[in-house]
């Protein structure tokens, strides 16, 4: 393997992995919080990207600029579908049947982007899309180093949030025992309608820099919602670090082994590793322990 | 009560039995054939994820595996076309259950929840395979011997092997619930601690039981590639099958015997349905993914159990002003 190759994927396992890790931090602190798994996030990605390139469009507004239109929007279809459906969701077959509407939320949303945008692939465009410049001896477009800003800056806002503000007390609370969180007076609830808010918003930032390097349509969702599950899997489910180590090493490893044999082989890699680790370590790196989880 | 649902379950059967000898219209046999191999996967995924609460939402794996044998043998042993295809799924079957062992050995590692995050991952691995191999046919799929039968008889064959494969997955799973290793399976799904204290050997039985489970899955899968004639990666390996079959199970009552055939029954039916009614595939999605929702939000616990309750409170609300009126004329003899 030549050199520049190996440049190429570190720089773009750490480039393109951090949106990834945005991306999954939203789906692990959901589950961690609320045993829920959001099958819908792939969907939420494209949405966010749809959004994005239609208000860009339509009304000329850069698709950065946008996302002070589109991540409050997610907030708020995130705020519904908890209100809606996964507030309803109660006894042992909860974390299940959260994967069942979830599902079906992703399928109304994508029969709905079939119709408005057809199933014809579309891509965002803009001057840093369509201009590269060297970075260790590897052209990179602009979007790839401004959509690593972005994501930086908002896992940081995140993290803020998390680990520096009461409410963030709150979430981790909840995340290592709801009901002790519960039982010292949190509620429960209410953190659990913000962080299903917060965790699709953040794939509003994440979608537009994914449609802006990737083209894309509904269906696209399926490959990123099997990826973002792998994922938060490796890192431990509930896991905000692990997500974090895990995007960015799972990147790496793909576009190592899209050199070294064939593009076609690493999606495969994803998959593989899985099955390694999980043979050597179930509760994934940096998970808790499961014991007695009913 | 015994005898009325023995009674129940004899006049269902003459019915799906007599439905090709009332209703010729092949369009409608067709909706028949994949309604009965919908119940078919239904029913035996309900053997292993109803009774053990492990949802698993990887069965297409079993359905492609099944779908494969059918097609890479008949045509590479250039099999006449014909019934003599039929014998094939067994062998399907056979191969999905033999696919499915060491998947379920790695993932039933874990408990619940992260069980079926990985069947999931697990499931887009064969899918990806399946569309990067060759032998598959890739995106352009493969085409099995072509059956020559009459077109207003094709799907009769079909039908009744289908029938039989329900009957095979229900009584299997009747059986399995009332041994002791379907005890087993239930005890797990209480209390999984408590059974694996009490001497259960936890993981045997949950792979066996997953191992099992995949058998009328693969021969459906088998089958259905015979019936359609042309099979393609991302229609053998689909997710919606994963999470349909789930639903229909879910809809009729998870862990019945009853449940997912009934399940299976309306949701297929309604399904085949709206695909003949409407061509628009976006509005399919749409209206499938509302039914989905509804289903879920209203009826969590099945149609099975929502009925059974109620009737049951009935009977116990007429129990009741039966002994108050009792009461009341006790009261006022005395």
């Amino acid at each position: 393997m030549s050199g520049s190759a190996l440049t190429y994927a570190i720089v773009d396992g750490v480039l393109t992995g951090s949106v990834y890790a945005l991306m999954a931090t939203g789906l692990t602190l959901i589950f961690g919080v609320m045993d829920i798994i959001n099958i819908a996030q792939g969907i939420f990605v494209v949405l966010g990207a749809y959004l994005s390139y239609a208000i860009q469009l339509h009304w000329g507004i850069d698709p950065f600029v946008g996302l002070f239109i589109t991540i409050p929007t997610l907030f708020v279809v995130g705020i519904v579908v908890e209100r809606g459906f996964m507030a309803r969701l109660k006894g042992p077959e909860k974390t299940a049947m959260s994967i069942l509407v979830t599902y079906a939320v992703s399928l109304l949303i994508e029969g709905s982007l079939n119709m408005i945008f057809s199933v014809n692939d579309v891509q965002i465009s803009a001057w840093y899309v369509n201009q590269s410049f060297k970075l260790f001896g590897v052209y990179f477009a602009y979007i790839y180093v401004f959509g690593f800003i972005l994501a930086v800056v908002l896992l940081t806002a995140l993290w803020v949030l998390l680990y520096r503000t009461r409410f963030g007390a709150s979430v981790r609370a909840s995340l290592a025992d709801q009901t002790a969180a519960a039982l010292i007076g949190i509620n429960v609830k209410r953190v659990a309608t913000i962080c299903f808010g917060i965790g699709t918003a953040v794939t509003a930032a994440g979608g537009m820099v994914f449609g802006a390097t990737n083209a894309f349509n509904a269906s696209s969702s399926y490959d990123l919602i099997s990826r973002l599950l792998t994922i938060i899997v490796l890192g431990g489910m509930g896991s905000l670090g692990g997500a974090l180590v895990a995007s960015i090493g799972m990147v790496m490893l793909e576009d190592v082994v899209g050199v070294v044999w064939s593009p076609i082989w690493s999606t495969m890699t994803f998959f593989i590793v899985l099955v390694i680790v999980l043979s050597l370590r179930p509760q994934g790196l940096f998970g808790k322990q499961l014991a007695r989880t009913a | 009560m015994r005898h009325w649902s023995r009674a129940a379950w004899a006049l269902g059967l003459v019915a799906l039995a007599l439905f090709p000898v009332v209703v010729t219209n092949p369009a409608y046999t067709t909706i028949g054939v994949f309604t009965l191999i919908y119940m078919a996967c239904a029913t035996s995924w309900n053997m292993f994820s109803g009774y053990t609460g492990y949802i698993a939402l990887g069965s297409a794996v079993s359905y492609g595996v099944g779908a494969y044998t059918m097609a890479l043998v008949s045509i590479h042993a250039n099999m006449a076309p014909g019934a003599s295809m039929f014998w094939l799924a067994p062998l399907g079957g056979l191969l999905a259950t033999l696919v499915a062992l060491p998947i379920g050995a790695i993932a039933l590692r874990v408990r619940r929840h992260t069980f079926v995050v990985i069947t999931i991952a697990i499931f887009f691995v064969f899918q990806l395979t399946a569309i990067n191999v060759g032998f598959t046919g890739s995106t352009s799929g493969l085409i099995l011997p072509f059956i020559s039968w009459n077109e207003s008889y094709y799907n009769v064959p079909f039908y009744y092997v289908a029938l039989g494969l329900v009957i095979f997955a229900t009584v299997l799973s009747a059986i399995v619930r009332r041994s002791r290793f379907g005890l087993q399976m239930l005890a797990i799904r209480d209390d999984e601690d408590r059974a694996l204290g009490l001497g259960v050997h936890t993981t045997a039985v949950k792979l066996t039981g997953f191992a099992l489970a995949q058998f009328t899955i693969g021969m459906a899968g088998a089958l259905y590639a015979m019936f359609v004639g042309q099979i393609f990666p991302q229609f053998v390996f689909d997710p919606l099958f994963d999470v349909s079959i789930a639903l229909m199970a879910f809809l009729g009552g998870l862990g019945t015997l009853f449940g997912p055939l009934l399940g299976a029954l309306i949701l297929e039916s309604f399904q085949q349905w709206l695909t003949l009614s409407f061509s628009n595939s976006s509005l399919y999605l749409i209206l499938f993914g509302a039914l989905f929702l509804l289903v879920i939000l209203f009826m969590p616990q099945g149609i099975v159990v929502f009925v059974r309750d109620r009737v049951t409170r009935r009977s116990a609300r007429e129990k009741a002003a039966v002994a108050a009126a009792e009461t009341t004329l006790a009261g006022s003899g005395a």
